[in-house]
């Protein structure tokens, strides 16, 4: 799977409350989806395209439990590439089945606005302006299934464990 | 090889001699934790089968009573979902209502050795209990609760060495904030927490830094065990059998680092964040405040309200500041009623809630407006946090903040207390 997009670069220490604000979580899912950024950057979620891609800094995703990977997900975004990434984000990354990898340097090797491919099958990013090709470590097997299968729910669903959400 | 505190509770609970930095573990969970966000409209999916209701515990904590009609339907659901499953361990608005990580530790539910799972970002703080405790995505609870398992990617580990002994009117708040301002986000790895100054702190100053290493980004914040963790958990399970987990003497940490807590200052957290960003209490001094709160998973405890208490004896919170205070369990309050605590802080002005998250989080109970300041004894500081994100709210210990409170800026708790010893 090759996601390839054009990116978005946010900085270093994103955390849940800007990705999601805390007064959303009593907010239907797709209500949710408007308060994307809203205070960071207002008016981005409505210049974005199905696809794009986020490039962000060390330790994105810091802080809440809440479903903001869900809502990255449900805005359309392709996947999100971090220097690191909070460990519970990415667990809801995971649970969620929003695509999203660490990748050492690579807030260096993207100008907004570039386009760039992103491999989940090698786990290489290439720049398609600068050429500029970065390898990283490979997400488990196991939770890179669950990612691409959209999270836990559908799985528990078939298990008869779950049902549907209302 | 050795293995840390962490990756030998983690071995040990997915069925293996040893596990490494970078392994990926199944484990099975040892107590789940749902709270009241899990049963909310837009996150809840009706249970068919649970694996074992005798290990699910649930707690209605973020907006408890409920403040507005969705909050109440999420309770609903929840009070449905305990009844379905006959569940025992269950805290409904009332008399043992509380934080879910205060009850974790008010009813003794971490066990040493164990895996306990909740869908709040600060179950570390059971890392006290020297509990493999970590907050997980509502996803990974339905998950847990019907499976019994889940998975953790084992990550390296910071050992801190905490030693000395802190100054009067320091606490554990301040130490923690010399630790983030210090070292910054613990990204992908695990904190450790030992030295020779364990036996001189409580249950509830090792919480507060277990709690806040949610802040530091750490996958697992871990207390080495010591007799007063074990009698304590021993006191709230009398009879049960558990084994804690010592690191070994050739674990191999990422980096061993030294605190002497002698050294520690009262420490501000500038608004946003608490990484790499604190001053010295004088460096911020004057700076005017609207709100003081001291409260949450952190700062709700006994030893906090008597924190805040010793400062605001016999003095009155400013007229343009409004003080609110909000124990971390009913327990807590009322352990607080009886020590007199709860009057002290009364009669100076405070505003006492009832045991809930409530302004921590942003959710009820003192919700900030646009251009006004605050400053939290509570988790976090981000922007847009507990209200309005053109709000500031900047982060301090209880002592800080009620000294703050006082004099309407925020104020060296140290100089509040000179001028009392001096009168």
């Amino acid at each position: 799977m090759i996601i390839t997009g054009k990116t978005w670069l946010f900085g270093a220490n994103i955390n849940t409350d800007l990705i999601l604000p805390g007064r959303a979580q009593l907010f239907t899912e797709q209500e949710q989806m408007a308060c994307v950024f809203e205070a960071n950057r207002p008016g981005w979620i409505d210049g974005i395209d199905r696809g794009d891609i986020i490039i962000g800094g060390q330790n994105f995703g810091m802080g809440s439990s809440r479903p903001a990977a869900r809502s990255l997900r449900n805005i359309g975004l392709g996947c999100l590439v971090a220097e690191s990434i909070n460990g519970l984000f990415f667990r809801n990354c995971v649970n969620w089945g929003f695509l999203a990898l660490e990748c050492p340097g690579i807030s260096d090797a993207f100008t907004e606005g570039d386009v760039a491919d992103v491999s989940f099958e090698n786990f290489t990013i290439t720049n398609r302006r600068t050429g500029a090709a970065l390898q990283t470590g490979a997400i488990p097997y196991q939770l890179l299934n669950t990612m691409k299968a959209g999270g836990v729910f559908p799985a528990l669903e078939a298990e008869g464990l779950v049902a549907p959400a209302s | 090889m050795g293995m840390t505190a962490i990756e030998k509770i983690l071995a040990r609970n997915s069925g293996r001699d040893s596990v490494k930095p970078g392994d990926l573990v199944m484990v099975e969970v040892g107590t789940a934790v749902m709270y009241d966000n899990n049963f909310i409209p837009a996150i809840w999916h009706e249970v068919l089968k649970v694996k074992d209701a005798e290990r699910i515990v649930v707690v209605f904590d973020h907006r408890a009573p409920a403040k507005d009609i969705v909050s109440a339907e999420a309770h609903k659901t929840g009070r449905g979902f305990v009844k379905k499953f006959g569940i025992k361990r269950f805290h409904d608005v009332g008399a043992t209502q509380g934080i879910c990580h205060v009850l974790v530790a008010d009813h003794g539910y971490a066990l040493p050795g164990t895996v306990l799972v909740c869908g709040d970002s600060h179950t570390c703080s059971a890392g006290v209990f020297n509990c493999a405790a970590r907050g997980t995505g509502a996803p990974d609870m339905f998950y847990a609760i019907t499976k019994g398992e889940t998975w953790f990617r084992v990550g390296e580990t910071v050992r801190y060495e905490l030693e000395g002994q802190m100054q009067p009117n320091v606490s554990m708040k301040d130490v923690f904030l010399y630790l983030a301002d210090t070292y910054g986000d613990h990204a992908t790895m695990n904190v450790e927490y030992g030295g020779s100054a364990l036996p001189s702190l409580s249950i509830n100053a090792r919480r507060t830094m277990s709690t806040m290493s949610a802040e530091l980004s750490a996958e697992f914040a871990t207390f080495e065990p010591d007799p007063v963790m074990l009698d304590y958990v021993r006191e709230r399970n009398p009879g049960v059998a558990f084994e804690e987990q010592y690191p070994d003497g050739d674990a191999v940490y990422v980096d061993t680092r030294i605190i002497d807590l002698g050294r520690i200052e009262p420490l501000v957290a500038l608004p946003d964040t608490v990484l790499n960003n604190s001053r010295p209490v004088g460096a911020v001094a004057g700076t005017k405040i609207d709100q003081a709160f001291i409260g949450s998973c952190a700062n709700g405890t006994l030893d906090d309200l008597a924190a805040a208490a010793e400062v605001l004896a016999g003095r009155q919170v400013s007229p343009d500041v409004r003080m609110i205070i909000t124990p971390g369990s009913q327990t807590i309050y009322r352990d607080g009623l009886k020590l007199g605590y709860i009057e002290t802080l009364m009669d100076a002005g405070a505003v006492v809630t009832n045991a809930t998250c409530g302004a921590c989080g942003g959710g009820h109970l003192g919700i900030l407006a646009a251009g006004e300041t605050c400053i939290t004894a509570s988790t976090r500081n981000f922007k847009g946090r507990m209200g309005s994100s053109e709000a500031r709210v900047f982060m301090a210990s209880p002592a800080t903040v009620a000294a703050s409170a006082i004099r309407g800026t925020i104020t060296d708790p140290r100089e509040i207390l000179a001028e009392r010893g001096a009168a």
